[in-house]
């Protein structure tokens, strides 16, 4: 059982690793459906902050798309701002929150 | 029988009106009714008409027995009977016959009408009272029956009432029967007592009136039913009142609190975040995730899908003015007539926040042996700062009059105001614009010590930024009093020599007991804010720039610092603080030594080096760092880092580009270089030789790529490193004589001057056009792509020279082997090879003389077979 947490532990950081290693990219942050982070390259404060902006934003996107087509559903969330661009895959049970310099 | 009395006898201008008679067959009633003036108001008027006959019957004839004195006629009764009697109906009198009848008197009065008023010529007055009223006041009767309608306006004569006998008019009897009479007699009682009794003493005693029978008799009052009214109606006054009615409650207030939530996000300790870290969901999410990640990440890195094409083709948004208009337009010229002879434009400096002032510095024209004869000497006359504005072209604002020569210098500071520094300061002042007649003359404040300052001319002079200041070591540490109180001066006895205008406190006791014992009056206008640097000032620093062994040293022409301002963010607000609280004062130097108290705080990673251009025309990049020589032990200043000779004549321009921080443009004799600090190789770029001198330049204040040079033909050159590097791109001419001076600047996105100086004293005043001073849109980063290629050409070059000295290396060496080779070679083998060349060359002469026809191949072959 150990061993299989374990490795699976270093699955998690292996993805981690190879998302971070993609180029301009700024911060990765995992956070669960309550808004709470559970892993971030950030500062807790800051990825508080972001988690719980993060949490309300996603929260209102995937009730849009489920209203307007209940057979519908969120896959991919990009917000595109001057500075940086914010990238976040949703899920049942987690977030995946990707920030990235944009190619400006 | 009526025609008769129609005949009217008419006198004058009368107004007729023919009236026939009433025919007498009418009832006498009738015409009696209907012929007196009642209607008129006069009862007693009857209207006649008396004919002729009757006139002279009862002699009223018209004009003789009746005229307009005397209009009325008295005839008797009995005449008028007896016309009566003769005459009967005819009689004129016939209608009012009964009038006359009943008429009471004898004589009747009968009246001409002339102007028949009452309609007839005659008429009668039927009553006695008339006749009276008419003969006695006849005039009076008629005006008022003339004037009945108007208002009386007589004087109203108080007449005093008269007392007449009382008149009985019957009222005596209602007053007797109202008197009250006494009906009957009164009857009197005399009561008395006996006249024995009178005076006697008596005595009186109170007796209960009830208690004694018959004592008193009364008569009570009682209520008598006949009397009693029963009141039916009663008069009762209402008034309807609003009810009114108070009431009050008290309600809950409630007040204002505040009330805070202390709040703190959830977050998970580090055991849950392992634990979760360990799931297997986790891993899972991450594996499905991933990948769109991937490619979402990866698209932002392939393409950008938000750049907007038709945008970044453009190049411009708008232009203001002329685009193809490229040339500089002469705005304004200024020259003084009465302090410009024989002088020349040294330096020129605009306000920065006064729009369209200018210092300009002025000094004596002198060629380069006159002033190399006169350098020692003080010359006579004074060199001055005048100041222009836009506003007067021929009259300057104010003069200012300093007792060194040449090379001023004037910069203006952030803090504003202007300043002439060299070796002496002036306070701030304020312009009057008024003031444009009369030249101001003001003194400066403070003059270096002599001793101790520079020995030869001062070339350039600089303020120190205030962010920054400098020790006796040459270490940087932060500015303490944030305002700029450092100055780096160069001159020609090859020193550069840092300065600080705030009192020292290690000065000498000699220097002190010095300045004791001389009395030096100051003049009142001269304000006492640098007294402690007048004559005693000495430089913080000074820095010899030697050229190593010999004893010629390198002099100094122009200093570019590096112009960091290196704050960090901390410390620019403390910096602001200060420097709010400072703007309170209304002259920050006036308390200089405040700021000394502070501890210094040293800043690291300064770059203390500088970039120095002589009068050979070398430029130095050395550092300004004093070290400790291990053998004297005393500060010497540091080896220049690099040294370069570039240009043939004196560099008298060494400025940094406003753009990029790094990049230095030197000017000097006949061309023009660029230095990118850092690259030691030598010039990004260096020009060819011009075929004029240039002798003023400016990196433009707006566009990377420009600068602006002048030429000693009075003509302008305008350099654009993005259109053409080898030459410049524009030339205009400005005026006859050399240029001494360029200094652009901007007002306004749309206005931008550059002052242009001359050597006969003349200062330019042209605006430059919207091409020149407005750069487009990459023009920044094109430059710096400039720049990075000419660093990587300067490496290329370095590369290439190494791998040339490679090349020439090898090459060298075969060289070398080739030659040892063919000593070497043996001599037969050189024979043999002799004569197989000789063989060769047999049959080329065969074949080129059968060629040429003078030998028959078969001849040939039998000489050989010979």
């Amino acid at each position: 059982m150990e061993l299989l947490d374990r490795l699976e532990m270093a699955e998690v950081e292996e993805t981690l690793k190879r998302l971070q290693s993609q180029k301009r990219v700024q911060v990765i942050m995992v956070v669960n459906t309550e808004g709470i982070p559970i892993k971030s390259t950030m500062d807790n404060p800051t990825t508080t902050q972001y988690a719980n902006l993060m949490h309300n934003f996603i929260l209102k996107a995937w009730s849009t798309v489920r209203e307007i087509d209940p057979q519908n559903d969120l896959t991919f969330l990009q917000i595109r701002s001057k500075k940086n661009e914010i990238m976040i895959a949703p899920d049942k049970n987690y977030f995946l929150i990707v920030i990235q310099d944009p190619t400006e | 029988m009526a025609p008769k009395s129609q005949k009217q006898k008419s006198s004058g201008d009368r107004k007729n009106s023919k009236r026939s008679k009433p025919k007498p067959i009418l009832p006498e009633s009738e015409e009696a009714e209907t012929l007196n003036m009642e209607s008129m108001g006069h009862p007693e008027i009857y209207p006649l008409v008396l004919t002729t006959q009757t006139q002279e019957i009862f002699n009223c004839r018209i004009d003789e027995d009746v005229t307009d004195e005397q209009p009325y006629k008295l005839i008797k009764k009995e005449d008028i009977f007896a016309d009566f009697q003769n005459r009967a109906a005819v009689s004129d009198f016939y209608p009012v016959r009964k009038v006359i009848q009943e008429y009471p008197g004898d004589e009747l009065l009968v009246v001409y009408d002339k102007d028949f008023r009452y309609g007839l010529n005659f008429y009668l007055i039927g009553t006695e009272e008339g006749k009276e009223n008419y003969l006695n006041p006849p005039e009076i009767a008629e005006e008022q029956e003339d004037y009945k309608e108007h208002i009386i306006e007589d004087l109203y004569v108080y007449r005093p009432p008269v007392s007449k006998p009382w008149v009985s008019l019957g009222s005596e009897k209602e007053i007797e029967e109202e008197s009250v009479k006494e009906s009957t007699k009164q009857i009197t009682y005399m009561i008395s007592r006996k006249r024995s009794k009178f005076g006697a003493p008596i005595k009186f005693s109170d007796q209960n009136a009830s208690s004694v029978k018959d004592a008193y008799i009364e008569c009570t009052a009682y209520p008598d039913r006949n009397f009693t009214l029963k009141q039916l109606e009663k008069d009762v006054g209402m008034q309807v009142v609003p009810k009114v009615k108070d009431t009050s409650t008290q309600t809950r207030w409630t007040y204002p609190k505040n009330a805070t939530t202390q709040y703190y996000p959830r977050e998970f300790s580090e055991e849950e975040k392992e634990i979760f870290g360990q799931s297997k969901t986790l891993s899972d999410f991450l594996n499905n995730v991933s990948v769109s990640v991937e490619i979402a990440l990866q698209q932002n890195e392939i393409m950008n899908t938000f750049v907007d094409d038709w945008k970044c083709l453009a190049e411009e948004e708008s232009t203001f003015g002329d685009k193809t208009d490229t040339h500089l337009k002469e705005y304004q010229s200024f020259t003084d007539l009465h302090n410009l002879k024989e002088k020349m434009v040294t330096s020129v400096s605009w306000h920065p926040t006064i729009y369209g002032l200018i210092a300009v510095s002025v000094a004596v024209r002198l060629s380069l042996e006159e002033r190399v004869h006169f350098s020692g000497k003080l010359l006579l006359q004074p060199s001055l700062i005048l100041f222009w504005s836009f506003s007067d072209p021929i009259h300057p604002q104010i003069v200012m009059w300093d007792i060194t020569a040449h090379a001023d210098r004037i910069e203006n500071i952030k803090t504003g105001g202007s300043r002439s520094k060299k070796a002496t300061l002036k306070p701030m002042f304020l312009l009057e614009p008024d003031s444009n007649k009369e030249a101001t003359y003001i003194r400066h404040c403070a003059v270096s010590s002599i001793e101790n300052g520079h020995k030869k001319v001062i070339t350039d002079i600089h303020w120190l930024p205030d962010t920054f200041e400098i020790n006796r070591m040459g270490s940087v540490f932060e500015n303490r009093s944030g305002i700029c109180c450092q100055l780096v001066t160069c001159s020609a006895d090859c020193t550069i020599c840092f300065w600080d205008i705030r009192p020292q406190k290690a000065l000498t006791p000699q220097s002190v007991e010095k300045k004791k014992e001389e009395n030096i009056e100051i003049p009142f206008d001269v304000p006492s804010t640098f007294l402690h640097l007048d004559l005693s000032w000495k430089p913080l620093i000074k820095i010899r720039l030697s050229k190593g062994e010999t004893s010629l040293d390198h002099c100094p022409t122009k200093l570019s610092l590096n112009e960091d301002s290196l704050c960090k963010s901390q410390d620019k607000v403390l910096l602001a603080q200060s420097k709010t609280v400072k703007a309170g004062e209304m002259n920050p130097y006036y308390n200089l030594e405040g700021g000394l108290a502070n501890h210094l705080k040293p800043i690291e990673d300064f770059c203390t080096k500088f970039f120095v251009g002589t009068e050979e025309g070398g430029v130095i990049y050395t550092d300004w760092k004093m070290e400790r020589d291990s053998e004297t032990g005393r500060l010497m200043a540091k080896k220049p880092v690099n040294l370069y000779t570039v240009h043939d004549g004196a560099v008298h321009t060494v400025q940094r580009s406003p753009f990029y921080k790094d990049i230095v443009l030197t000017i000097g004799g006949w061309n023009v270089a660029i230095w990118k600090e850092g690259i030691s190789t030598g010039p990004l770029l260096q020009s060819s030789c011009a075929p004029k001198k240039y002798t003023a330049g400016h990196w433009s204040l707006t566009r990377p790529g420009v600068f602006y040079i002048g030429r000693e033909d009075g003509y302008i050159d305008i350099w654009d490193l993005l259109e053409k590097t080898h030459e410049p791109a524009q030339s205009q001419n400005i005026c006859i004589t050399m240029i001494t001076y360029i200094k652009p600047w901007t007002f306004s996105a749309k206005q931008q001057f550059i002052a242009i100086a001359d050597y006969y004293g003349t200062l330019h005043i042209l605006e430059i056009p919207w091409t020149l001073s407005h750069p487009s849109t990459n023009e920044v980063s094109s430059m710096n792509y400039y720049f990075e290629r000419e660093v990587k050409h300067l490496e290329y070059i370095e590369q290439r020279k190494k791998i040339r000295d490679q090349e020439k290396k090898e090459m060298e060496l075969e060289l070398e082997k080739k030659k040892t080779k063919t000593y070497q070679k043996s001599k037969e083998q050189l024979e043999a090879e002799l004569k197989m060349d000789y063989e060769s060359y047999l049959e080329l002469e065969e074949t080129t003389l059968i060629n040429l026809g003078f030998l028959k191949v078969a001849e040939k072959m039998s000489f050989m077979d010979l």
